[in-house]
């Protein structure tokens, strides 16, 4: 049972290796930028997971409540996720350029195309 | 002079505002630019911009010598619970490093970007590079872990924007790596702190020190240590985590290469100490974590690996990425020694290396401006049609060596000192090999530029402008000029090093 008491940790972490294997498996540009997405989500889940307090409310202040969830990870994630917005917003604007100026988004057909005269 | 101007009653709503003013005038300049619209306006905003900056980096770095470090609350939320802006003489030095690097190379960019970026995406370009300047020195001032990340994505996302600028397709597929390497050393940092702030409950770098030590199940501790230097390590481009730079630095536009060799990788390398050494603590990480040769090993290599790759390249930008690549290596061997000595010549060797890599690279950019290649066989011949713009190579080169009278040999030679210390003479050994490997990638490019003949056929180059000449003259002087006269970075480096050490000031 201990194991599985921070089960929300266990979750970020899986999806954390999901996310990182994509990345690192799949030589298609578009699905790199999703495996990242998932990596970063993974984090999101960390962050948002470790504020919430079992039996805890909403953090408003109201007579008879005493145990509040903590915001502030809440705050702080939600300043990463538009930095990840942008991130895959940028991403995928270099991926449209790289189709422009090479034709493909597959790594190893770039890296080939680039090799004659480099 | 300039104790007595921070001093007049006149200026002093300024002078207590200038760690907010040294982040909010390059952040609020860029959308500025972008409203402006005109290219040339669009520079000298940026100009300004960065010689404000400038400017209160050295009003900073004097307020800081003078008084001690300041502790600014952002909005009037004290610390803990606001974000305080925290100005000690490291960072106070790095500000001075990265602004005067921003102003310097902003001075050197109009002919250069003219020519390596179409008109209509310079106004962009400027934006962007203000940006990214904004991200930088926002990383080095704020004492808040968190906001460190914000900054951090802020200068890396432009900086991603600005390398896809460059005229080689390649320029993409190098900005994109960096993207995806980039965004994982950035999320594994937010882990870090993310770990930090769940046992502590506290994100400000100080009192994290302070709380730290108090946690009874260190554990998910040392994974916050581990997720954080990780992190770092691969935005720092510390071998074997720096397969994105070779690329990247090559590809981008010139002023780019120089701007980021200069800045990026340092302010990421100075988070590591900040990290390690303020955050975590000497004892902590050198004693209980033993961290101590999983820094120094990778450092090593990386000092005689990448420089002999360098010794191969055929694209000299390529080969000044992986000269920096070593570099970092020196710097990190220097922090990991973690003594007085050692510290000293990483702070040193921060500074002396960003005047090293922007002389370099702005050379490099003058002449691909004239010959518009940076290919070693497009150099040939030309150190007599291009004398100042060889002789201001050729004298960075000699301190990138650690040649005597220049600033490379006073971080080199300190660092030597530190490994003595240590009885590593293995390390002693390894220092001096990287630095004659540095004899041999230098030499490539002085013999191609001085001993060999013109291509047939290529009609004579003229001498680069003087916009662009001027700006590679001050910083290659600066590199002599800082080996000649070595008392004030090396004080600031010593005493940076003693207070980082928690030895007092």
């Amino acid at each position: 049972m201990l194991l599985l008491s921070h089960y929300n940790y266990w979750i970020a972490f899986i999806l954390l290796l999901v996310g990182l294997y994509i990345v690192v498996s799949r030589g298609n540009l578009v699905k790199k930028l999703v495996g990242l997405n998932v990596f970063q989500a993974a984090v999101f889940l960390f962050y948002i997971s470790m504020g919430k307090i079992i039996g805890g409310t909403a953090p408003i202040a109201e007579p008879g409540f005493t145990v509040y969830s903590n915001p502030l990870p809440h705050v702080l994630i939600l300043t990463a996720i538009v930095v990840g917005v942008a991130t895959t917003a940028l991403g995928l604007a270099i991926v449209v350029r790289i189709n422009e100026a090479y034709g493909t988004i597959e790594e190893d057909e770039l890296d080939e195309r680039d090799e004659p005269g480099s | 002079m300039i104790a007595e101007w921070l001093a007049m009653p006149a200026l002093a709503p300024v002078v207590t505002q200038l760690p907010a003013l040294q982040v909010v005038i390059p952040l609020l300049a860029a959308p500025l630019i972008i409203v402006v619209g005109h290219a040339r306006l669009a520079w000298a905003l940026a100009l300004l911009a960065a010689l404000a900056a400038f400017a209160c980096a050295i009003g900073l770095l004097f307020l800081v010598l003078a008084n001690g470090p300041i502790s600014y609350a952002l909005g009037g939320w004290a610390p803990p619970w606001g974000i305080e802006y925290r100005v000690d003489l490291i960072n106070a030095f790095m500000l001075l490093i990265v602004a005067g690097s921003g102003a310097i190379i902003l001075v050197y960019a109009p002919r250069s970007v003219d020519s390596e970026i179409a008109r209509p995406r310079q106004t962009m370009f400027y934006a962007l590079f203000t940006l990214c300047l904004t991200g930088l020195l926002g990383i080095l001032i704020t004492g808040d872990a968190f906001n460190v990340f914000v900054f951090l994505e802020i200068s890396s996302l432009s900086m991603y924007a600005l390398i896809a600028l460059g005229r080689d397709r390649r320029a993409l597929t190098a900005a994109f790596r960096y993207l995806v390497m980039g965004t994982i050393g950035a999320t594994f940092y937010l882990i870090g702190v993310g770990l930090m702030y769940i046992m502590t409950g506290t994100l400000n770098l100080a009192d994290l020190a302070e709380r730290l030590p108090m946690v009874t199940d260190p554990r998910p501790v040392y994974a916050a240590f581990g997720f954080l230097i990780v992190g770092l390590a691969l935005k720092a481009a510390l071998f074997p985590l720096h397969l994105w730079l070779p690329n990247a630095y090559a590809y981008a536009p010139s002023v780019v290469s120089a701007f980021v060799a200069a800045t990026a990788t340092k302010v990421s390398v100075y988070l590591i100490m900040r990290v390690i050494f303020t955050v975590f603590g000497r004892e902590e990480v050198f004693g209980d974590l033993a961290i101590g040769y999983g820094l120094l090993l990778p450092a090593a290599v990386a000092i005689v690996l990448a420089s002999l790759s360098a010794i191969f390249e055929q694209n000299v930008k390529r080969l000044l990425a992986y000269s920096s690549v070593a570099q970092i290596g020196y710097i990190v061997t220097g922090l990991t020694l973690a003594t007085t000595t050692g510290l000293t010549a990483a702070i040193l060797h921060l500074f002396n290396h960003a005047l090293m890599k922007g002389a370099l690279f702005c050379a490099l950019g003058a002449i691909v401006y004239r010959v518009g290649s940076a290919r070693l066989t497009s150099l040939a011949g030309l150190g007599w049609q291009m004398p100042y713009t060889s002789a201001a190579f050729v004298l960075t080169g000699l301190s990138l060596i650690g040649v005597p009278l220049t600033g490379g040999f006073v971080s080199k030679w300190y660092l030597v000192q530190a490994a003595i210390e240590y009885q590593m003479w293995w390390l002693v050994a390894t220092i001096l090999i990287g630095s004659l490997l540095s004899v041999v990638y230098v030499w490539r490019v002085v013999e191609v530029l001085y001993l060999q003949e013109p291509p047939a056929g290529r009609p004579p180059v003229q001498e680069a402008p003087l916009s662009l000449l001027l700006p590679t003259a001050v910083l290659a002087l600066a590199n002599v000029y800082f080996g000649v006269e070595t008392s004030m970075p090396l004080t600031v480096a010593s005493r940076g090093a003693l207070s980082l050490l928690g030895l007092g000031e």
